[in-house]
């Protein structure tokens, strides 16, 4: 690889030059977090309480998980009000009817309507419902989202290119501690002749998050 | 065990500070809110940061604030609010400390 970087060469009638080198994953800050980290999971697995093997298989299902596992559930809450009620109450049950597994962690699910528009945070770190929908966007983990979702909402939604009228109250759930959340969007108006899978393929990660609403179509 | 609050009781969060690992967040200490739902008992997080069972558990409940409580010059809307998820012992009946 590096002798590519190196090598002398010219390309689409550009003189000859060097790019600079990519980083490797080791030249970025060894933090004392990642020390921790290393630290701990090596110890977790001296002591027999998971193996390097499981370590490795759960990273590899979380890396697996995608939010069109989500967009699933939201599209069958559209098109049936039983299925909707079950997903309201009871995130993780509700996916289980579709084989997902969502994890042991309670996941709630708030439904934005004509006259509330929720938007998810955790202030505190970065609580996600990462078992259900896979890793959040660094966004959602920097101190700026975390500080400004909670005191000023509007401005943050603005930035997201999204604009709540004065009349609809903005709800901002903050996942401090034992539950984890998830949006259930309005659906798109425009949307009514596509079918449970076509509705799922609207869905994206952010209006799961409460960052934005699905367009009309 | 049994949630000392319900569903619509008018609560406020204990303007505390003790050191430790605490799941309350600073901005909603010493405010008024309200429970809209009452979550369930879970170990005390306070405890289990430290190596311990978290025993007993402990009543967790949404409690609604406005956000012109939370925060005196707020800029959105007067009907905005805030849901956190908040420990029993956290809470006191927001009647004890209004009535001057």
């Amino acid at each position: 690889m590096s002798g590519i970087q190196r090598h002398r060469h010219g390309h689409a009638g550009a003189p000859p030059h060097r790019h600079p080198p990519q980083p490797d994953l080791e030249d970025a800050p060894y933090t004392d977090c990642m020390a921790m980290t290393d630290a701990v999971a090596g110890l977790l697995i001296k002591k027999k309480v998971f193996t390097a093997g499981e370590l490795r298989r759960m990273v590899e299902i979380i890396d697996s998980k995608s939010p069109a596992a989500g967009g699933k559930l939201v599209a069958r809450a559209w098109v049936d009000k039983a299925f909707k009620k079950r997903l309201l109450k009871n995130v993780n049950a509700a996916a289980a009817e579709f084989d997902i597994d969502a994890g042991p962690i309670p996941i709630r699910c708030v439904e934005n309507t004509a006259k509330i528009h929720n938007v998810i945070v955790c202030t505190l770190c970065s609580c996600y419902p990462r078992l259900l929908i896979g890793l959040p966007p660094d966004w959602y983990k920097s101190r700026a989202y975390r500080s400004r979702t909670i005191r000023e909402p509007r401005a943050v939604l603005r930035e997201f290119g999204t604009e709540i009228a004065d009349g609809v109250e903005v709800r901002v759930h903050d996942s401090t501690a034992d539950l984890r959340y998830m949006v259930l969007p309005m659906r798109p108006k425009g949307s009514e002749r596509l079918n449970e899978k076509a509705l799922a393929k609207l869905v994206t990660r952010d209006s799961m998050i409460g960052v934005t609403r699905l367009e009309d179509r | 065990m049994t949630a000392r609050f319900a569903v619509g009781d008018k609560v406020r969060v204990r303007r505390a500070y003790p050191p430790g690992h605490l799941r309350t967040p600073c901005f909603i200490r010493g405010k008024p809110g309200r429970v809209t739902q009452v979550i369930g008992a879970y170990a005390n997080p306070e405890e289990l940061a430290y190596g311990r069972k978290g025993l007993p558990k402990r009543s967790l409940y949404w409690v609604q604030f406005r956000q012109t409580d939370l925060w005196p010059d707020y800029a959105g809307g007067a009907g905005d609010t805030a849901v956190v998820d908040v420990y029993e012992h956290w809470l006191e009946p927001a009647a004890a400390r209004t009535r001057k």
